[in-house]
């Protein structure tokens, strides 16, 4: 059974540009605890979303809906606007036709691209996880590991320094970093273990929906199932929402309930993951399943 | 897709009517592959039907169509699904997930192994996605795994190096481990022991008598009298090429 989605307000600040502090509401609901039944509302839906650079095409006309416990996985090779696709979605890139609605508690869907810049900041801060697929990019290089989670809690409004250290303890643990690493900075870390910090870092302030770009790129193989062991229980535990953007078709076998495959800015077929795998149709799916070793 | 009251009785759960398939590889110049048309079937509570035929005749494709893991050419196959009936040919992905999780179990012939999870966890896990309690669930897959003799010092660790036998009867356990109303099988006894495939057949009985519609291959001649109550001969419905 799927709890009631609690609403609860926390004031945040907002640091705008002149340096000065506003505090304003928003509200902060998290499904949480047990596992989610089928929702019949969305949590993301994208309609039409096309970006092009200059005259280049990014992605078109990509249209989908995301629902509350679904892991969505996109694949195709590089260039095939895959990471065009998720830069939009994820409201880091503006799409030039095209929405992204996401469900805002007590609001519905609503267009993230209509919401002014700081609410739509702070709906990525909270609502929202970005999973870079260099951690260099998704941590702060010069602040130690515990400050890195702890600085997520703060960001939402946690003032209370044992707290958040013990939190940002907890979160160590569960993605297996020892907890006498707590205050030594992410680059003494292997790039395992800084993919795993990213994660911390994000899981920590209970996202609803997070987007993951290449989350096991570079990594070794057996680093990466360590990883994605990780990532698959945390999905499942937390009933989160994603979107896996990866080449990996491995990595969506194991994480992604549905697959849409890209080619050229377009998604050429979608469906159950394991349908799209095992039996393509469209021959660029067929070319990619069968150009894996292993698939 | 709901069609109350129709089928409310006669305890039928699959209904397969004028199903198709055939594959087209591109890679290959678009070959054509047909593999079946217009198969018809109804599978009652109760039932186990035993698809027959050479290999090659289909006899996976049509038990992975039932699944919805291969997408049917053409016609329908109509599942009970909670108080009414879905027809996997036309379902959304989410509905068939739904389908999968509370209705329709399928034992692989091979185990898909996943990276560090025990073989515990992997039978305990649909037991925790239903929300029964760990303790509780892992006491059940304990149980079930003693029962098809896997050593206990095999529970905790990921079956990636377990041998082939090993490996099915986590598979076998993994799903006998709950009631599914419809079962798929295909081959779950090919690589057990004597002893071994005769825990499955009672597990395939007490399944049947617990009311699951069961569909399965079984090579095994003596498996096949064992728990078949009914044979189903795929070459028949072999498409001319």
């Amino acid at each position: 059974m799927m709890p009631g989605r609690a609403c609860l307000s926390a004031p945040i600040r907002i640091f705008v540009s002149g340096g000065a502090a506003r505090v304003m509401s928003v509200p902060l609901g998290h499904p949480r605890g047990g596992r989610l039944t089928l929702s019949d509302e969305p949590l993301l839906a994208a309609e039409g979303v096309s970006h092009m650079y200059g005259g280049v095409l990014g992605c078109a006309g990509v249209s989908f809906e995301l629902h509350p416990g679904e892991v969505l996985g996109v694949v195709g090779e590089s260039g095939s606007g895959k990471s065009t696709l998720l830069n939009c979605l994820s409201a880091q890139l503006r799409p030039d036709a095209g929405q992204v609605r996401f469900d805002i508690p007590g609001r519905g869907l609503t267009n993230i691209f209509e919401l002014p810049e700081p609410e739509r900041r702070l709906l990525m801060r909270t609502h929202w996880g970005i999973v870079f697929q260099n951690p260099r990019d998704g941590l702060r290089m010069g602040v130690s590991a515990g400050g890195n989670i702890g600085e997520r809690l703060m960001a939402s409004g946690d003032r209370h320094y044992g707290n958040v250290r013990a939190q940002a303890q907890r979160w160590l643990d569960h993605v297996e970093i020892d907890r006498s690493r707590t205050d030594d900075l992410p680059r003494t870390f292997s790039g395992g273990m800084q993919q795993r910090l990213q994660i911390a870092r994000i899981l920590v302030s209970k996202p609803r929906l997070v987007f993951m770009d290449e989350p096991t790129g570079g990594l070794d193989v057996s680093v990466q199932a360590r990883l994605l062991d990780l990532l698959r229980g945390i999905v499942r535990d937390l009933g989160l929402a994603a979107v896996v953007v990866t080449h990996d078709l491995a990595v969506v076998r194991l994480l992604a309930d549905r697959l849409m495959v890209m080619k050229d800015g377009q998604v050429v077929e979608e469906g159950l993951t394991d349908q799209v795998l095992d039996d393509p149709h469209h021959p660029y799916t067929q070319l990619l399943v069968s150009a894996v070793l292993t698939p | 897709m709901t069609r109350s009251g129709i089928h409310t009785d006669d305890g039928t759960m699959i209904e397969v009517r004028e199903l198709a398939k055939s594959f087209t590889l591109h890679g290959q110049g678009g070959v054509h592959i047909p593999v079946f048309k217009r198969v018809n079937l109804d599978v009652a509570m109760g039932e186990c039907v035993v698809l027959a035929g050479p290999s090659g005749a289909g006899k996976s494709t049509l038990l992975r169509a039932l699944y919805a893991n291969y997408k049917p050419t053409g016609g329908a196959i109509r599942v009970r699904h909670r108080d009414g009936w879905v027809n996997l040919t036309t379902a959304s992905a989410r509905e068939v997930l739904a389908v999968r999780r509370e209705t329709i179990g399928y034992v692989s012939q091979f185990l898909r192994v996943i990276p560090r999870v025990s073989a515990l966890d992997i039978v305990a896990e649909p037991l925790k996605h239903q929300g029964i309690e760990s303790s509780r669930a892992n006491e059940a897959a304990m149980a079930l795994l003693a029962r098809l003799n896997l050593p206990e010092r095999l529970w905790h660790v990921p079956p990636a190096t377990f041998s082939g036998g090993e490996q099915q009867r986590v598979n076998v356990a993994r799903s006998f481990v709950r009631f599914y109303p419809i079962r798929l099988l295909d081959e779950p006894t090919a690589s057990l022991d004597e002893a071994n495939k005769t825990v499955v057949v009672e597990l395939i009985e007490e399944a049947k008598a617990a009311g699951s519609a069961l569909v399965g291959i079984f090579h095994d001649e003596a498996l096949r009298a064992a728990v078949g109550t009914r044979v189903l001969d795929v070459t028949t419905f072999k498409q001319a090429a």
